[in-house]
């Protein structure tokens, strides 16, 4: 404990989330060399590369996004509500049971072959109701409790953040019911469809986005030193964004038999979501700003600019895509593979970092990381390689899309793909060195002492407070 | 507390209203159109558009009688789940793309009413073509050298190898004909040559 917060289980959190994470890239890795037709374990069927696959995507959004931002909550809750989580042992137990639920996921869909076939809803249907629980547990431990409680008790304004994470878990344990048992028993076909699609987008919409924007409405702030732009302004975005990201899933399935009444609603709220990234990210420009060039040389606010720069051209894109015109195009092809790695590692995975980045040695009671010069590499490695994967996958995307169009056999989208699956793949490799050097920093930075010269030298203040870390 | 911040409670029921209403929009009445469409076939009751009426020549060596052959097709279904065939192939045609060219005629709602598919297979990616017309475009023989090893029959894809759907000697065996069976039945319901009409 560190005042009201448990800083062991949030160095716990965080651990598991990057060795998941590290896990989502090996199977996204070998997953992408069964696009050239050199993949490592052909025919071994708990290696099948369809289920090593779902490792890769589910993975991203259970093992890592969820455990982290679950972590970093437990850590930004109490700091801005001056109050613990109802209970440490809940606590531990809601961090046990998330992963033996992580364990009982990859085992299951490996080497059972226990997959649902919901989109990002992929963990065994068995394990639904026990993933429903532990995020009912979750939210009322960790997030409603402490912060209703201070609502309550202190009767003053509630920081936007706590808004974007009390509304993030009461939205999200109903999307998690609607989304994997409604097209799983009851609704089949077009409007089983359009459920699947409620649940893909607001996995997206209202758990990883709010959750991430309410982290940096966090972050940004206390690494900058200057408070945010516009209290006001946060909280138009909360709301712009409550009101219509439900509305605009069924752009997952458009031109689908879903009734087209229904589509072009999509459309339209889709459009309209621009409303949202603007007052988000004009705010946290006007935020930046104050810092003069500290958001490119403060390596927390780094991985934020550059996350933050991916999220408005995802949503950009979003709204070109999202069009009939263009879905005729590009939909089904690698251009939303894209997309999709732009949104979830690009933006709020490079969020992640930036916390981790500023939090990090002080949870392992240092002033500095071990190394430098990795985390530069793994910046650097992590930007490039994921800003270049979506390019070459945006125009594999419109190579496919336009083969399919012209009535070609369909061999010669996968043999015109080829090419760019190959730089795909080199991308990945990037992604994965560059993680490599965070990981092994992390490890390094939690597991050696700092240098005591160093730091007196540096900062007699700081090494005279640094025993209650 | 902002002039924003006194109208919280009343924000707060809207932000969860609006989360109501995209699922009546996006769910519930989506769901009643469906069902005036085509009432939801199960389990018996199988509407004979989307079950066989008698087992198809080329399955009766394995499967002699009708339940036994609906059983395999179910159990295709689980393989095609477990084996996230659905993340590399879609399950409908759109009206757009020349698809119907390529496939065969646009998907429509009244296909999709019954228990295979809870859940909806209709996938977002398309690695490989679409399935929803498969059903008699190859023989069983070629579905069965292809899920050994697609390379033999398409030196182009990059489709992987399913060496546990088929025995020792190389015969399929239960997965793998149940399999087949699922691929087979995949758009058995549209009569031949229905898409040449407008």
């Amino acid at each position: 404990m560190n005042g009201v917060v448990n800083f062991r289980r949030v160095k716990w959190w965080i651990g598991a989330a990057f060795l998941w994470f590290g896990l989502a890239l090996l199977a996204g890795l070998l997953y992408s060399s069964q696009f050239l037709r050199a993949y490592l374990f052909p025919g071994v069927e708990f290696l099948s590369p369809g289920r090593v696959r779902i490792l890769h995507t589910n993975g991203v959004a259970f093992a890592f996004l969820v455990p982290a931002t679950v972590g970093l909550m437990e850590y930004v809750i109490p700091k801005l509500t001056g109050r613990p989580v109802l209970s440490q042992r809940v606590g531990w137990f809601a961090f046990g049971a998330w992963i033996a639920i992580l364990i009982a996921t990859d085992v299951g869909i490996l080497f059972f072959g226990q997959a649902q076939a919901i989109e990002w809803g992929e963990n065994p249907t068995w394990l639904d109701p026990v993933i429903l629980l532990a995020l009912a547990i979750v939210a009322v431990n960790n997030v409603l409790g402490p912060i209703l409680g201070h609502a309550i008790a202190a009767k003053g304004a509630l920081y936007v953040s706590l808004w974007y994470f009390v509304a993030a878990f009461v939205w999200t344990a109903v999307n998690y019911f609607v989304g994997n048992f409604f097209p799983q028993y009851w609704v089949p076909g077009s409007a089983g469809a359009s459920l699947t699609s409620m649940y893909i987008h607001d996995l997206v919409g209202l758990y990883v986005t709010p959750v991430g924007w309410g982290l940096m409405y966090y972050l940004v702030p206390v690494v900058l030193k200057k408070p945010v732009h516009s209290h006001r302004v946060s909280l138009l975005g909360f709301w712009s964004l409550a009101f219509l990201y439900p509305l605009n899933s069924a752009h997952h399935y458009l031109l689908s038999p879903i009734p087209m009444f229904v589509q072009r609603f999509a459309v339209t709220a889709s459009v309209g979501v621009h409303l949202v990234v603007y007052t988000v990210i004009y705010n946290f420009w006007k935020t930046l700003r104050q810092g003069g060039t500290d958001a490119y040389t403060k390596l927390p606010l780094r991985w934020f600019t550059a996350g933050a720069l991916a999220y408005l051209l995802t949503c950009i894109q979003c709204a070109v895509q999202v069009t009939f015109t263009a879905q005729e195009h590009i939909h089904f092809t690698d251009w939303v593979v894209g997309h999709a790695h732009l949104v979830m590692f690009g933006t709020f995975g490079f969020f992640v970092f930036a916390f981790v980045t500023e939090l990090w040695p002080r949870l392992c009671g240092r002033r500095d990381w071990w190394s430098a010069t990795l985390n530069h590499f793994a910046f650097w490695l992590m930007a490039i390689g994921n800003f270049v994967m979506w390019v070459t996958l945006m125009i594999a995307g419109l190579l496919e899309g336009h083969s399919w169009k012209a009535l070609e056999p369909f061999t010669k989208s996968i043999t015109a793909a080829i090419p760019y699956w190959a730089f795909r793949s080199v991308t990945g490799t990037a992604i994965a060195v560059g993680f490599a050097c965070f990981a092994w920093n992390l490890w390094k930075t939690a597991t050696t002492r700092e240098d005591d010269a160093r730091s007196r030298a540096t900062s007699p203040a700081l090494q005279a407070a640094g025993g209650a870390a | 507390m902002s002039r924003l911040e006194r109208w919280a409670p009343v924000t707060m029921v809207a932000g969860v209203g609006f989360f109501a209403l995209a699922f009546g929009m996006l769910g519930v009445v989506p769901w009643l159109m469906t069902n005036a469409i085509a009432p939801v076939q199960k389990g018996a009751a199988f509407d004979a558009k989307f079950l066989p009426k008698d087992v198809p020549p080329k399955f009766r060596a394995r499967y002699p009688d009708l339940a036994s052959f609906m059983a395999a097709i179910d159990q295709g279904r689980r393989v095609y789940i477990a084996e996230a065939c659905w993340h590399c192939h879609t399950q409908f045609v759109r009206p757009v793309g020349n698809e119907s060219a390529r496939y065969g005629p646009v998907s429509e709602n009244w296909e999709y009413q019954n228990e295979m598919n809870l859940p909806q297979l209709f996938g977002t990616r398309r690695v490989g073509p679409d399935l929803i017309r498969e059903a008699g475009k190859h023989t069983n023989d070629w579905h069965f050298a292809h899920f050994r090893n697609p390379n033999d029959v398409v030196p182009e894809s990059v489709m992987p190898r399913y060496d546990w759907l088929f025995d020792a000697e190389g015969r399929p065996n239960e997965r793998g004909w149940a399999i087949v069976a699922y691929v087979q039945w995949l758009g058995s319901w549209r009569p031949a040559g229905e898409e040449k009409q407008p």
